[in-house]
């Protein structure tokens, strides 16, 4: 395994290029990843032309560019390990069992979506599948999963907890509460920020007066680590290290992995306060094309991607069919469901 | 029976049911090694260990997030505010994450928020407050408002039983001067449960917390006048206990809400809302509201002394309305 360290001066931050395969990782494996970012990827483009056509009610939110960190990171944890995705994470989710008809579902206002229509967009979750709902206000669920953790420290319970956010996340003080818990009580969980260099409008130079997310953590004494978000392999083995590190009692980890927001805030945001430039250099680092390479670097044959591929163009259009044909709830069930029994 | 103080229920509450349920623990600023700022958890750290009784930085926000991120894990987290004061650092957290967290996803968080309020402490605008009417008006939580020992403790333990977010105010200056009757043996007062404290049938008294004494006071005041007044002590603001209260409004026909809270939408406006459309034929005469005015806790004790309600004007207020 090679690792070259590379000081990309642009944006004023330098990347981690794991190049080559990770010990540990097969074929299979690899085509497994790549389902899951085509998969990721194809409902999420599904959803965005259902906006532009005037069949999704609310907000759009996707995380196009970004689709590695999430299935890269859920891939390399325990079953029994806990999620608390944000919104650009449907990857995360999907590996770790939501089905595209649910998602579809909840978008359309179904009742066969994870809330059964009680929310909207990417805002759910699941124990079952252990996944904390995710709600609007950024950086909220960290010290929830903060709290997941400590659950699993005082039940002496091996698993870990995954909290995900953005560098726009990592200015409110939940972000900075929920570090300094985790740090000081050495809670198990692994904090993985997507820096994709905007939060709605507001570029990271704006977000924060250091260089790197990652220097807000180290002033909690958390171990830090910041990656190339876009090298599924990176990420993936990143995340596996750290996750055996915490699950030793290590204590808390946070990974930063460098991507690029690639569309809109939403859909309804042109983002046109996005230099193009600095989109254009990010296409060319698109996390699916990365893999791939690893793919054809692995002798991968061709007809296995294009299987993976035509696999995904049937689900999407099956959950898209599923959710059409949904019933939506009906009005008085907006009343249901305020407390448990 | 034995006889206790208001703070020692609380604490025999807590202590019961950390030693009957394992999922319960403690979390907040001072519990542990302090034993709490008004010692209700003295003794606990050593019994129950650091597992189970945290302390805390200070970010109110970061554990009471932690507490629901324990619940939803199937623990039974008391967090503790160490003065209600302080809820507001909390707030996104308990209306936002906790209240709608069963709604969207039907997965129950059955956290305890304890929050120690209310004035006549010389405490000042930051630590007197009473935010009772924040949480009420956040749907997908409780509130409960405890006026005795024996409701202290029954409510606490319904509250840690139930599996919903529940606020937990406990009147800090009931502490030391509410001294009541607790059984021995195990017990809960339900939440959503008014509980009738005088019987009458001339006034209807509502009211709640360090105003149930007052209102007793006033009461047996009102009696040597010839006037009978029935106190109705809430115990839950919410959900609220509408038959009770509209029962003792069909037998008296007027009504009196009193609350420490500030007037403007306080628990007395929706109560005084709830009465004109449910009992609108069984009143004779308007209801009125008595409460502390709308601006800050003040501090100086003359200050708060024209604050706060106490017997004297629950006094002047039953007497008008008696002639109404």
């Amino acid at each position: 395994m090679k690792k070259g360290l590379c000081a990309n001066q642009q944006s004023n931050y330098t990347s981690v290029m794991i190049e080559g395969t990770v010990v540990g990782l097969g074929s299979a494996d690899l085509l497994r990843f790549y389902y899951y970012l085509r998969l990721t990827r194809g409902l999420e483009d599904r959803v965005i032309k259902l906006y532009r056509q005037g069949r999704i009610l609310g907000g759009c939110y996707v995380g196009t560019g970004e689709e590695a960190i999430s299935v890269g990171s859920a891939c390399a944890l325990e079953p029994d390990d806990v999620i608390a995705p944000s919104h650009r994470d449907l990857g995360a989710h999907l590996v770790k069992g939501v089905t595209p008809n649910e998602y579809m579902a909840q978008y359309l206002g179904r009742l066969t979506g994870l809330t059964r229509g009680k929310d909207g967009t990417i805002h759910f979750g699941d124990l079952r599948r252990r996944i904390i709902g995710f709600i609007s206000p950024m950086a909220d669920g960290i010290p929830v999963a903060t709290g997941v953790a400590l659950a699993f420290k005082t039940r002496r319970e091996p698993h870990i907890a995954v909290a995900y956010f953005g560098d726009g996340a990592s200015s409110r003080g939940d972000f900075h509460e929920g570090l300094n818990l985790a740090a000081v009580l050495r809670l198990p969980i692994l904090f993985i920020c997507h820096n994709n260099q905007y939060a709605y409008s507001v570029p990271v130079s704006r977000q924060m007066a250091v260089p790197h997310v990652a220097d807000r953590a180290k002033a909690y004494g958390l171990p830090t680590r910041i990656i190339d978000g876009n090298d599924i392999l990176a990420v993936y083995q990143t995340t596996k290290e750290a996750a055996a590190q915490i699950r030793g009692g290590g204590g808390p980890i946070f990974i930063e992995c460098k991507t690029m927001r690639m569309r809109g805030h939403a859909e309804h945001d042109d983002a046109s306060y996005v230099p193009r430039e600095l989109l254009e250099e990010w296409r060319g680092r698109d996390p699916i094309q990365k893999c791939e390479h690893y793919l054809r670097e692995r002798e991968v044959p061709e007809d296995q991607l294009r299987a993976v591929e035509a696999r995904v163009v049937k689900e999407v259009e099956e959950a898209l069919d599923f959710a059409e044909k949904s019933p939506l709830p009906d009005g008085p069930e907006a009343l249901e469901g305020v407390f448990a029994p | 029976m034995p006889e206790i103080t208001y703070l020692e229920a609380i604490r025999q509450a807590l202590w019961e049911e950390m030693d009957q349920d394992a999922r319960v623990f403690l979390l907040g600023e001072d519990i542990g090694v302090y034993g709490g700022a008004f010692k209700i958890t003295k003794g606990f750290l050593e019994k129950f260990g650091e597992d189970r009784v945290i302390d805390t930085p200070l970010s109110e926000s970061g554990f009471v997030g932690a507490a629901i991120g324990a619940a939803l894990m199937g623990m039974r987290p008391v967090a503790e505010m160490q003065f209600a004061d302080f809820i507001s650092c909390a707030f996104d957290q308990i209306v936002n994450m906790a209240a709608k967290h069963h709604y969207r996803l039907r997965e129950p968080v059955p956290l305890v928020i304890r929050a120690p309020y209310g004035g006549r402490l010389h405490a000042g605008p930051f630590h007197s407050q009473c935010p009772e009417a924040w949480f009420i008006h956040s749907p997908g939580l409780k509130v409960v408002a405890p006026a005795t020992p024996y409701a202290a403790k029954g409510l606490l333990k319904a509250s840690i039983r139930d599996p919903n977010p529940v606020i937990y105010c406990e009147h800090k200056y009931l502490y030391r001067h509410a001294k009541g009757e607790v059984p021995p043996e195990d017990y809960i007062v339900p939440l959503g449960q008014a509980d009738v404290k005088r019987e009458g049938t001339d006034i209807a008294l509502i009211t709640y917390g360090a105003m149930v004494e007052e209102g007793l006071q006033a009461a047996d005041q009102m009696s040597q006048e010839g006037i009978e007044v029935e106190l109705v002590d809430l115990q839950t603001l919410y959900p609220l206990d509408t038959d009770t209260i509209l029962a003792s409004v069909k037998k008296t026909g007027k009504v009196l809400i009193v609350h420490e809270a500030p007037q403007v939408c306080g628990i007395g406006a929706e109560i005084a809302a709830v009465i004109a459309q449910e009992a609108f034929r069984d009143l004779d005469a308007p209801v009125v509201r008595l409460t502390a005015p709308h601006t800050p806790v003040p501090f100086s004790p003359p200050l708060e002394d024209y604050y706060l309600p106490n017997a004297t004007k629950i006094v002047a207020k039953l007497t008008d309305l008696a002639s109404y």
